[in-house]
C-alpha cells in the first residue's frame, strides 16, 4: 500500500517551502511521509486491539532510552569490591540509591521490561483473533515472530547483568539448556559462557549482546515489520481486504489516513498506557515479585541455587513446557525433549500463516471449534505460566504435561478443523457503526 | 552482460570465481571473531585442584567447597544413611553407576572412595542448578512419606539419592558427578586430582 511514486513537494516561496523543496530534491521525505503516514490508509474499523503495535514501539523508545541512561552508571564486572560484593551488583545498588533520579530511570528500565511483553502479547493475540497473519501478511507474522525471538533473548541477556542470585542461577540453566543438544551442546554451552561456568566473561558478552547486538537487530527486524505492513496493509477486525474496494483515485473506500486519524487514537491509547505504567513504576516496581524477583537482590552465589527459582513472568509458560518433559525417547535424554518442546512452543508460531486453512480471517466469523481451540490455548498459556511460576510438584507437572499438548495441538491440529469448522461469510466491506 | 541473449561465459565464470574468493574471506574472518568467545587462557589456567580438610566433618554433616567455581559437597555419611542405597537400587535410574559420571575408583554401591564419605560436585547434571540437601527422611523436608534422605533440585525437581544418584523418570538424566579426587591422608581430600588412583 505504501506508494511511493509521490510528486516532489513545491515550495510555496515561503523559507520553510523553500527548504522543505531543497530536502525532498535529494531525499524522498515526502514521499516517507506520506507513504506511510498522511496518505498510508489503513481499515477505518480499527478497534480496542490495534493499540498494541504502537504501545510495542512506545516501550522500545522508553527501554533505549533509559538503557541509554543506564549504561552511564553500570559496571559489568562480576569480580567482587572491597566489601565484597560483586561490583556489577554494588552498581546496580548506586544506581539505586546514589544516582540523582537513578532509581527512577532503572525503575521505568525493569518494568518496562515487562511491559514490553505484556504489550507484545496483546499484539501477538490481536494477530490471532483477527489471522492477521494470513495470506498475504504471512512476513509481517514471521518478522513478527523473530522480534519476539530477540526480545526474549534482549530480556534473558538483561536479566543477567544485575548479577544476582536469579540473574546467576536463570542464566546458568539456560545456557546448560545447550548442552542437552547431543555431541555439540558441551563444547557450544562453553562457547556461550567463555568459560566452565557463568563468570565475569559470561557477564561481559551478555552486556555487549545486551546493549548493542540484539537491540541493533531489533530495530531493523521492527522496520522489517513496518515496511512488510505499510507494503500489503493493515488487516483489521472484519479480517476482510479493504484494498477490494476502492474509489475512483484509487483510495480504499473503508481507509483513513493513519495520520491523523491513529495517530490521534494511539496517543489516547499512549495516555492511557502511562498512568498505568507510572502507576507501577512508583507503587509497585516489583511487580509483586514478578517484575523483579525477591531472590535477585541477593548477589549471585555461584555455590548456592535459591530455594526456588523461576524465570520472570514472561518467560514461564515455556519453562513449564521444559518442565513438562520427563521421558527419554529415541535414546535421547528428557533433558533434550525438554529444550525441544521449549524451543518449538515458541517457534511454531512462526507456522500458524500455513496451518490456517479456514476460508475466513477473523474470530468474527469462525466457527465454534476454532473458538473453542483458541479459548483452550489461551487457558493452557495461562495455566503454564502459572506454573512456572511455582515449585516443581506431581500435580504442577501431571497438569503442565496436559496444557502442553492442548497448547502444541491448537497449531498441529489446526490445518485440520480449522478446514472442517463452520463459518459465517466474511461482509463485503468491514462493519462499521 | 549478455548481447542478444547470448551470456558471456568468461565474464560468468570471473564473477562466480570473485564471488566465491570473498565468501571463503568472509567465512575465514569469522574464524577470529567465533575463536574470542572461546575460554580465554586465564579461564583455563583457573582450575587448580583444592584440597579440603575434613577432620571436623561429623557424621552426618555436609560441606560445601568451591572447585572451578562449581559447588563440591563433602558429606560424611551415616551407617543409616548408607543403609537406604542398596534399599533404592529399584527406584534409580542408574543403579550400578554404568554411565561415565565418576573416576573407576568411585563407581561402587556408595560411588565414593570411602564408604562413609561422599564427594560430588554439587550441581543438578539436569540444566546445573545446585541441588538443596533433604537429609531428614520422611516429610520433615517437605518431602513424600517414603522419603530416605537425598537432594532436591529446586529448578526442575530431580531428586538424588545420598550417594547422588538420580531417581527414575526426573529431568535429570544422570547421576551426579564424582569429581576426580584423593586422600593426601586420612582426613585430607584433594579435590580436582587422582594421581595415585584409588
Amino acid at each position: 500500500m505504501a506508494n511511493t511514486n509521490f510528486e516532489k513537494y513545491k515550495s510555496d516561496g515561503s523559507l520553510p517551502g523553500n527548504l522543505l523543496e531543497w530536502v525532498d530534491a535529494r531525499f524522498p521525505a515526502t514521499a516517507m511521509w506520506k507513504g506511510h503516514l498522511s496518505e498510508y490508509y489503513a481499515p477505518k474499523n480499527f478497534n480496542f486491539w490495534y493499540f498494541f503495535g504502537s504501545l510495542a514501539l512506545l516501550v522500545l523508545v522508553i527501554q533505549i532510552v533509559t538503557g541509554i541512561f543506564l549504561v552511564m552508571h553500570y559496571k559489568p564486572d562480576a569480580s567482587l569490591n572491597a566489601a565484597g560484593i560483586p561490583v556489577a551488583f554494588a552498581s546496580v545498588e548506586y544506581i539505586m540509591r546514589d544516582v540523582p533520579w537513578g532509581w527512577l530511570v532503572r525503575y521505568m528500565h525493569s518494568t518496562g521490561a515487562s511491559a514490553f511483553f505484556i504489550v507484545v502479547y496483546l499484539h501477538m493475540f490481536r494477530g490471532l483473533l483477527y489471522g492477521s497473519y494470513r495470506q498475504p501478511r504471512e512476513l509481517i507474522w514471521v518478522f513478527g515472530v523473530l522480534i519476539f525471538l530477540c526480545l526474549m533473548a534482549e530480556a534473558f541477556f538483561g536479566y543477567l547483568l544485575p548479577w544476582g542470585q536469579m540473574s546467576f542461577w536463570g542464566a546458568q540453566v539456560i545456557v546448560n539448556l545447550f548442552g542437552a543438544i547431543p555431541l555439540i551442546g558441551e563444547p557450544l554451552s562453553i562457547w556461550v559462557r567463555g568459560d566452565f561456568v557463568i563468570g565475569d566473561a559470561t557477564l561481559n558478552r551478555f552486556f555487549s549482546f545486551h546493549v548493542i547486538a540484539i537491540p541493533l537487530v531489533l530495530i531493523g527486524l521492527i522496520a522489517a515489520h513496518i515496511l512488510a505492513l505499510h507494503e500489503v496493509g493493515s488487516n483489521n477486525p472484519d479480517g476482510v481486504e479493504i484494498k477490494k474496494k476502492k474509489d475512483e483515485n484509487g483510495i480504499p473506500l473503508d481507509g483513513i489516513p493513519f495520520h491523523p486519524y491513529y495517530t490521534v487514537k494511539d496517543i489516547v491509547g499512549v495516555v492511557v498506557f502511562l498512568m498505568v505504567f507510572s502507576l507501577v513504576v512508583f507503587f509497585a516496581p516489583e511487580g509483586g515479585g514478578y517484575f523483579l524477583e525477591y531472590n535477585n537482590f541477593f548477589p549471585a552465589d555461584p555455590l548456592k541455587t535459591p530455594p526456588h527459582i523461576a524465570p520472570v513472568w514472561y518467560f514461564t509458560p515455556y519453562y513449564s513446557v521444559l518442565r513438562a518433559m520427563v521421558w527419554n525417547f529415541f535414546g535421547l535424554d528428557a533433558k533434550f525433549w525438554g529444550v525441544v518442546g521449549m524451543g518449538a512452543s515458541v517457534v511454531v508460531f512462526a507456522f500458524l500463516p500455513w496451518l490456517d486453512r479456514s476460508p475466513v480471517k477473523s474470530i468474527r466469523y469462525r466457527g465454534p471449534i476454532f473458538k473453542s481451540f483458541l479459548t483452550a490455548f489461551v487457558i493452557c498459556f495461562f495455566i503454564l505460566g502459572y506454573l512456572g511460576t511455582q515449585a516443581p510438584s506431581y500435580w504442577g507437572e501431571k497438569v503442565s504435561q496436559v496444557c502442553t499438548v492442548i497448547y502444541f495441538a491448537f497449531f498441529l491440529l489446526m490445518p485440520w478443523y480449522s478446514k472442517i469448522d463452520k463459518y459465517k461469510p466474511e461482509p463485503e466491506r468491514v462493519t462499521w457503526k | 552482460m549478455s548481447k542478444e541473449g547470448k551470456m558471456d561465459c568468461g565474464r560468468r565464470r570471473l564473477i562466480v570465481a570473485t564471488a566465491a574468493v570473498g565468501g571463503a574471506g568472509a567465512l575465514a574472518v569469522l574464524v577470529p571473531f567465533v575463536s574470542t568467545m572461546l575460554p580465554s587462557e586465564r579461564a583455563k589456567a583457573a582450575g587448580a585442584p583444592v584440597e579440603v580438610d575434613i577432620s571436623k566433618l561429623e557424621p552426618g554433616q555436609m560441606v560445601t567447597v568451591e572447585w572451578r567455581g562449581k559447588p563440591v559437597w563433602i558429606i560424611n555419611r551415616t551407617q543409616a544413611m548408607l543403609d537406604t542405597l542398596p534399599q533404592l537400587d529399584g527406584e534409580v535410574a542408574d543403579p550400578q553407576s554404568d554411565r561415565k559420571q565418576q573416576p573407576e575408583y568411585c563407581k561402587n554401591e556408595h560411588r565414593s572412595i570411602k564408604p562413609e564419605i561422599l564427594v560430588t560436585v554439587g550441581i543438578c547434571t539436569h540444566l546445573g542448578c545446585s541441588p538443596t540437601s533433604k537429609f531428614k527422611p520422611g516429610v520433615d523436608e517437605g518431602m513424600t512419606p517414603d522419603w530416605k534422605g537425598g537432594f532436591l533440585c529446586p529448578c526442575h525437581g530431580s531428586t538424588f539419592d545420598l550417594a547422588g544418584r538420580v531417581f527414575k523418570a526426573k529431568p535429570a538424566p544422570t547421576n551426579l558427578e564424582i569429581p576426580p579426587h584423593m586422600y593426601l591422608s586420612d582426613t585430607r581430600i584433594l579435590i580436582g586430582e587422582d594421581k595415585k588412583g584409588a
